[in-house]
């Protein structure tokens, strides 16, 4: 089902229309859906089934992570149908196990293939809200900067941000993050940012130099400096049922609904009452779906009271000291228990209760995507506080490797609005640091500083404050 | 521990709340904002300067509900759609609250609604008075609702009623 009337997206009727045949079947897509897309709207959640034991599978992510979407698309196995667009006349398969290439080449023939190479000042893994923002600075000052990212839409997150985003007028505040990602990423092409779309990085090897997926070719880029801005992944959580089709996370279900204008479900159950829980449930009546409950296994709401305000008089109630204890369904979510806690987070027995859903979200936290940094070899530490191992950084966001810079949600787990602070400031450091300071730019990057600092005092700035103190204190040596 | 850190739904004890003599004197805004969260749109858009947040941005907004005229540009710019009106100056009857709406589709003027309140209650009927949505609301539309005059305080959201005369729309 496609939504068609949205208070703040736009979705036009005359979009041009695409068919493809999946399992035999012919399916109407729209310009610019990807496969995953294209078959939830038609009605198909189960896009692959589990290795060993053939249980059903839909996709989690949207964002390319969890690989439960993978198909067979013209022949080649194992194709991410989450990110791939769909193209006229495409034939799409389920598959099973593995996956195998229909032809075998008689002989084995090795190819020496030359690799191309690209050469920069600055590359910026990454084209979300920090990623856009460091590309930005590093290039408004002079620097020639490349920007990669596995997606086929720049923007990161922000895509799908259909709410006004809060902090002060620097900070782009009541600014909806749509319109935040269109800014940044206009900034971008006037500055002469090169752009690289569809391009995932997959090694860091030293000193500088990134090995990228690009059309299906391995791409050499080879910098003076990397800020890497990869953002993060969801968490799951365990309960039984938890890997049925229908059970979404909150950046999934996002992606469809904000990204493709496709319905993801009819009844939902969020389950986690922080600022992503209630604000995408809230995205999620807006989009008309039926929220029936958020589940909060914590005794208090983790959002923002005025967030978690405006979804309650919508009429749907925010249950804290509430847990989903089962998903149940044939090939996808039919239903839910879910159970009440005691002060001690354990399960009162009798208290379940039965809802009737067809779908599942799952809003319980982010982790960094701390892989790069790992293989790069900086100094890492599990700070529980910024969502998991999070890679040691100075005041300027320079890593323990000199000339490799971080920013956003894999410098632990955070908002929008100091992921774009960060990055500018990761962008002026490397920018700094390749050609020469000048006052502009330490002004530029004390304000910033003064910025981040602003946005985390309060109560709800504690756990950032905190987490970042433990990362200060890991020795980088 | 507050309760609405337990169900999202806040009490008038919570925020300060304009004067009786205020309210009956014609429209104000009451600002359901009670965490100290870094946000100040408010305080900058109001051409008459009478919100305030002083300090830190986390601070919460202070109201002069004397300077406010309850212009109601405030309502639209709040990210958290936490700003809301109240007139109490139309006689002993009815009242008139303002409230953001950012639902398809829209009331028209002179619709019946059902009136919600902030637990998301049915409470009472009242009237579509005014659908406001310039350009510069930015897709957030001001809806002014005539509502009894007991339930001015607690009127937050609405829903078309099923039952009275509403034309139907598809």
């Amino acid at each position: 089902m496609r939504i068609t009337n949205h208070p703040i997206l736009n979705f036009p009727e005359d979009r041009k229309r695409l068919t493809f045949v999946f399992n035999g079947k012919k399916i109407l897509a729209f310009e610019g859906d990807s496969i995953a897309s294209a078959l939830h709207a038609a009605g198909y959640r189960m896009l692959s089934q589990s290795l060993k034991l053939h249980k059903p599978r839909g996709f989690f992510c949207a964002i390319g992570k969890c690989s439960s979407c993978e198909m067979e698309v013209d022949g080649v196995p194992n194709v991410k149908t989450c990110l791939e667009p769909v193209q006229e006349g495409m034939v799409v398969k389920s598959q099973l196990g593995w996956g195998t290439f229909p032809v075998r080449p008689k002989k084995r023939v090795y190819h020496r293939v030359k690799i191309p190479v690209k050469q920069v000042e600055v590359a910026v893994v990454g084209a979300g809200p920090a990623g856009l923002s460091a590309a930005i600075e590093a290039a408004r000052h002079g620097a020639r900067a490349l920007l990669l990212d596995e997606n086929h839409r720049i923007g990161g997150q922000l895509i799908k941000q259909t709410h006004m985003f809060f902090g002060s007028k620097e900070h782009y505040a009541k600014v909806r993050g749509i319109d935040i990602g269109t800014k940044l990423a206009e900034q971008c092409r006037d500055l002469a940012v090169e752009i690289a779309a569809d391009c995932s990085v997959i090694g860091y090897f030293h000193p500088h130099e990134l090995a990228a997926i690009e059309a299906n070719r391995l791409l050499k880029v080879q910098a003076q400096k990397v800020i890497i801005a990869c953002g993060a992944s969801e968490n799951m959580l365990s309960f039984e049922g938890n890997d049925l089709p229908g059970v979404y996370g909150a950046g999934g279900i996002q992606t469809l609904m904000n990204v493709y204008g496709v319905m993801p479900a009819r009844r939902i159950l969020m389950v986690g009452a922080g600022n992503i829980g209630v604000i995408v449930s809230y995205q999620l009546l807006q989009a008309g779906v039926d929220v029936v409950a958020v589940v909060e296994a914590a005794p208090t709401i983790g959002a923002y009271q005025v967030h978690a305000s405006k979804l309650v008089r919508c009429g749907t109630p925010i249950l804290t000291s509430h847990s989903i204890k089962q998903a149940y369904g044939v090939e996808s979510v039919e239903g839910v228990t879910i159970v009440r806690l005691n002060e001690n987070w354990e399960e009162i027995p009798g208290s379940e209760q039965e809802l009737d859903v067809d779908a599942v979200c799952l809003a319980v936290g982010l982790n960094p995507a701390a892989e790069l940094f790992f293989q790069a070899g900086c100094k890492m530490s599990f700070i529980p506080e910024l969502g998991g191992n999070v890679v040691w950084h100075d005041e300027n966001m320079q890593t323990s490797v000199e000339g490799l810079y971080v920013a956003g949600d894999v410098a632990g787990i955070e908002e929008a609005s100091s992921a774009m602070l960060e990055g500018r400031l990761a962008g002026l450091s490397a920018v700094e640091s390749l050609k020469t300071t000048t006052t502009v730019i330490q002004q530029q990057k004390e304000q910033i500083r003064q910025g981040l600092h602003a946005l985390r005092t309060g109560p709800f700035g504690e756990k950032i404050r905190i987490g970042e103190k433990k990362m200060r204190e890991a020795n980088p040596a | 521990m507050s309760q609405y850190l337990r169900d999202g739904v806040l009490d008038l004890d919570d925020f300060e709340l304009p004067s009786k003599q205020r309210r009956e004197k014609g429209r104000v805004i009451i600002i359901e904002c009670v965490q100290e969260i870094p946000c100040n749109p408010c305080s900058e858009i109001c051409p008459r300067n009478a919100i305030t947040i002083k300090g830190d941005i986390t601070n919460i907004p202070q109201v002069d509900f004397e300077k406010c005229n309850g212009c109601g540009i405030c309502i639209a710019n709040c990210p958290g759609l936490a700003i809301f009106s109240v007139n109490e100056s139309l006689g002993q009857e009815m009242a008139e609250v303002g409230i953001p709406y950012e639902f398809k589709p829209l009331p028209e003027t002179g619709d019946s609604v059902d009136l919600i309140d902030r637990a998301g209650q049915v409470v009472g009927t009242g009237t579509v008075k005014r659908v406001l949505q310039p350009k510069s609301y930015d897709r957030t539309a001001l809806i002014y609702l005539m509502v009894p005059r007991e339930l001015s305080l607690q009127i937050r959201f609405f829903r078309k009623s099923l039952k009275s005369g509403n034309k139907k729309k598809s």
